[in-house]
């Protein structure tokens, strides 16, 4: 008796996402790596906070940026870039003519993705949280958890469109991935208050889940100070992370439809080294 | 004979150095993409400065942070650009074997795609300190820069930056795996010990004794007093270095540049031989 399609896409995200979860066993030196190199950055911006005598908190503003900087070279480098890649070594044409739905590749992908980067961020927090002995507050741990999810879903529902979007380029892909890194960092105030650029800076940022994840995740971790230096409230920025989730995962499931078919069209879909 | 062949090497690798960088896109969006990354970059430690001190960009430390912030993208490019020519020759293009076996000086290949590595990172690090300069009142004045400690103290540095690079390109012969992480890890503990944002007095005691046995630190110090003497005067607490007059500040680079180098040099020769030996300049591992 054959497999619903409902089993046989679960077994496909489970398949996609297992080279992503066993891979952090494979190579246990990018583990390290992983977690490390956001330390350095951390620590660095730690420090220029410490010389200039700013509030404790600031330095748990840039714990956490930095925890979530993991996430977004991850949607980068693992979730745009990847059916470009997968392309070039071959892969795409096999998922594409495999019987399950495209959105389970890409589910797969980020639930794999999510695993492996949790694990990294989470190391991130607490050896910053321990090396720098700053106090979070957990009075709001339901809430917490609550923001962190609705920010992944939405984070990984924006890199599965831009998996889709990235099959349209070639040789610029590396260099676009390049490019949204800084400036993203900047715009979604991983190491300082978002407030700070001005309401219609933020605002355009917002399209970020990670913005407003962050933001609220601050005012959660430090509910005095945190309200302060808020863009938004907790609640308003949770209620446009819910949109965006729905928002992403709708475009990416229509943008990838309208790439394969372009693909196709174009004779481009198995093309490599353009 | 020797020095028009190695020019003709040094040219012809800087072209193809070009076309790989820049000939994905049209001049504009390259030219464009030059200078977001690196401001970008900057614009992050200004608006952390900005939220803490209100505004006020008038002062020593602003332009310390940002003068060094500045040049720091040498180390993050030309690092991680000397490693990577070798990395994406062997892995990516399949090149490197064919370069290997030409009649060319392999050191003049390298430095070739370096330079042009170095010429892109020196426009955006021209075009971060203009925009300190004119739109942040950073402290730069043509007028008093001090070159002889200037010049001196950024060809060194650069050089240094050169050479470990190529010894890290080595690692990346046995270890392509790793060739990232380590590379981005090294430039990273510059960046936190090396006094490039802030002054390395802040550091713990153990951490400082490590900062005075990098040449980045020096660099540092170095760049700053020839291209703003005045800042480094005014700037109130210490840097770490200020027992160091000019002299004995570039004689400490020199220094540890010539430790760096030998070490680089032998670790690169080391790593090739062994590469060599086990077959692995031509291998591909899909890293």
């Amino acid at each position: 008796m054959s497999d619903s399609w409902f089993v046989t896409n679960l077994r496909a995200i489970r398949g996609r996402a297992y080279p992503r979860v066993i891979g952090s066993k494979r190579e246990p030196s990018w583990l390290f790596f992983d977690i490390t190199l956001p330390i350095l950055t951390v620590s660095a911006y730690a420090y220029i906070y410490k010389y200039m005598d700013s509030p404790p908190e600031f330095v748990g503003y840039v714990i956490l940026g930095g925890a979530m900087t993991a996430f977004w070279l991850n949607i980068l480098w693992a979730m745009a870039s990847q059916l470009y890649w997968e392309k070039e070594i071959g892969n795409l044409q096999l998922y594409l003519i495999a019987p399950i739905s495209r959105m389970s590749i890409l589910a797969g992908m980020a639930v794999g993705g999510l695993f492996m980067t949790s694990i990294r961020a989470a190391a991130t927090m607490v050896i910053g949280v321990a090396i720098f002995g700053i106090a979070l507050s957990f009075a709001e741990p339901v809430m917490l958890i609550l923001v962190f999810v609705v920010t992944m879903v939405s984070l990984y529902g924006m890199g599965m469109m831009f998996a889709s979007l990235y099959l349209l380029l070639g040789r610029e892909a590396y260099h676009l991935s390049n490019l949204l890194t800084e400036p993203i960092y900047l715009v979604s105030g991983l190491y300082f208050p978002v407030k700070a650029l001005g309401f219609w800076v933020a605002a355009g940022a917002s399209i970020v889940p990670m913005t407003l994840g962050l933001d609220a995740l601050r005012q959660l971790f430090y509910p005095m100070a945190g309200s302060n230096d808020a863009f938004l409230s907790v609640n308003t920025e949770l209620g446009i992370l819910v949109a965006l989730c729905v928002i992403f995962l709708f475009l990416s499931k229509y943008s990838l439809a309208y790439m394969e078919k372009l693909g196709k069209t174009t004779g481009r879909l198995t093309l490599r080294w353009q | 004979m020797a020095v028009s062949h190695d020019l003709r090497t040094f040219k012809n690798a800087a072209w193809l150095g070009w076309q790989m960088e820049a000939n994905w896109t049209d001049p504009f969006v390259f030219a464009t993409y030059s200078i977001v990354k690196p401001l970008a970059g900057s614009l992050i430690l200004v608006f952390m400065y900005l939220v803490i001190m209100s505004g006020e960009t008038r002062t020593a430390f602003f332009s310390y942070m940002f003068i060094g912030n500045a040049f720091y993208m040498f180390i993050a490019e030309v690092l991680f650009g000397v490693t990577w020519v070798i990395h994406d020759d062997r892995e990516h293009y399949m090149t490197l074997k064919q370069v290997y076996i030409s009649p060319i000086n392999f050191y003049t290949y390298i430095l070739g795609r370096a330079a042009i590595k170095i010429a892109i990172t020196t426009i955006g690090v021209l075009v971060t300190l203009a925009f300190g300069v004119l739109a942040l009142g950073v402290e730069l004045d043509l007028g008093s820069v001090d070159w002889l400690v200037f010049f001196p103290a950024f060809f060194l540095g650069l050089l240094t930056i050169l050479i470990m690079g190529l010894a890290l390109g080595g690692v990346t012969f046995l270890t392509a795996q790793h060739g990232v992480g380590i590379n981005e890890g090294i430039a990273g503990i510059f960046y936190v010990l090396s006094g490039v944002i802030f002054p390395i007095t802040v550091l713990p005691d153990w951490a400082q004794k490590i900062s005075l046995v990098l040449p980045v630190t020096y660099w540092m110090e170095g760049i700053r007093r020839g291209l703003s003497p005045d800042m480094m005067t005014s700037l109130s607490g210490a840097t770490g270095l200020q027992s160091f007059s000019n002299v004995q500040l570039l004689l400490a680079l020199l220094v540890s540049t010539v430790v760096f180098a030998i070490v680089s040099v032998a670790v690169f020769r080391y790593a090739d031989k062994v590469a060599r030996r086990k077959g692995k300049i031509d291998w591909t591992t899909a890293y």
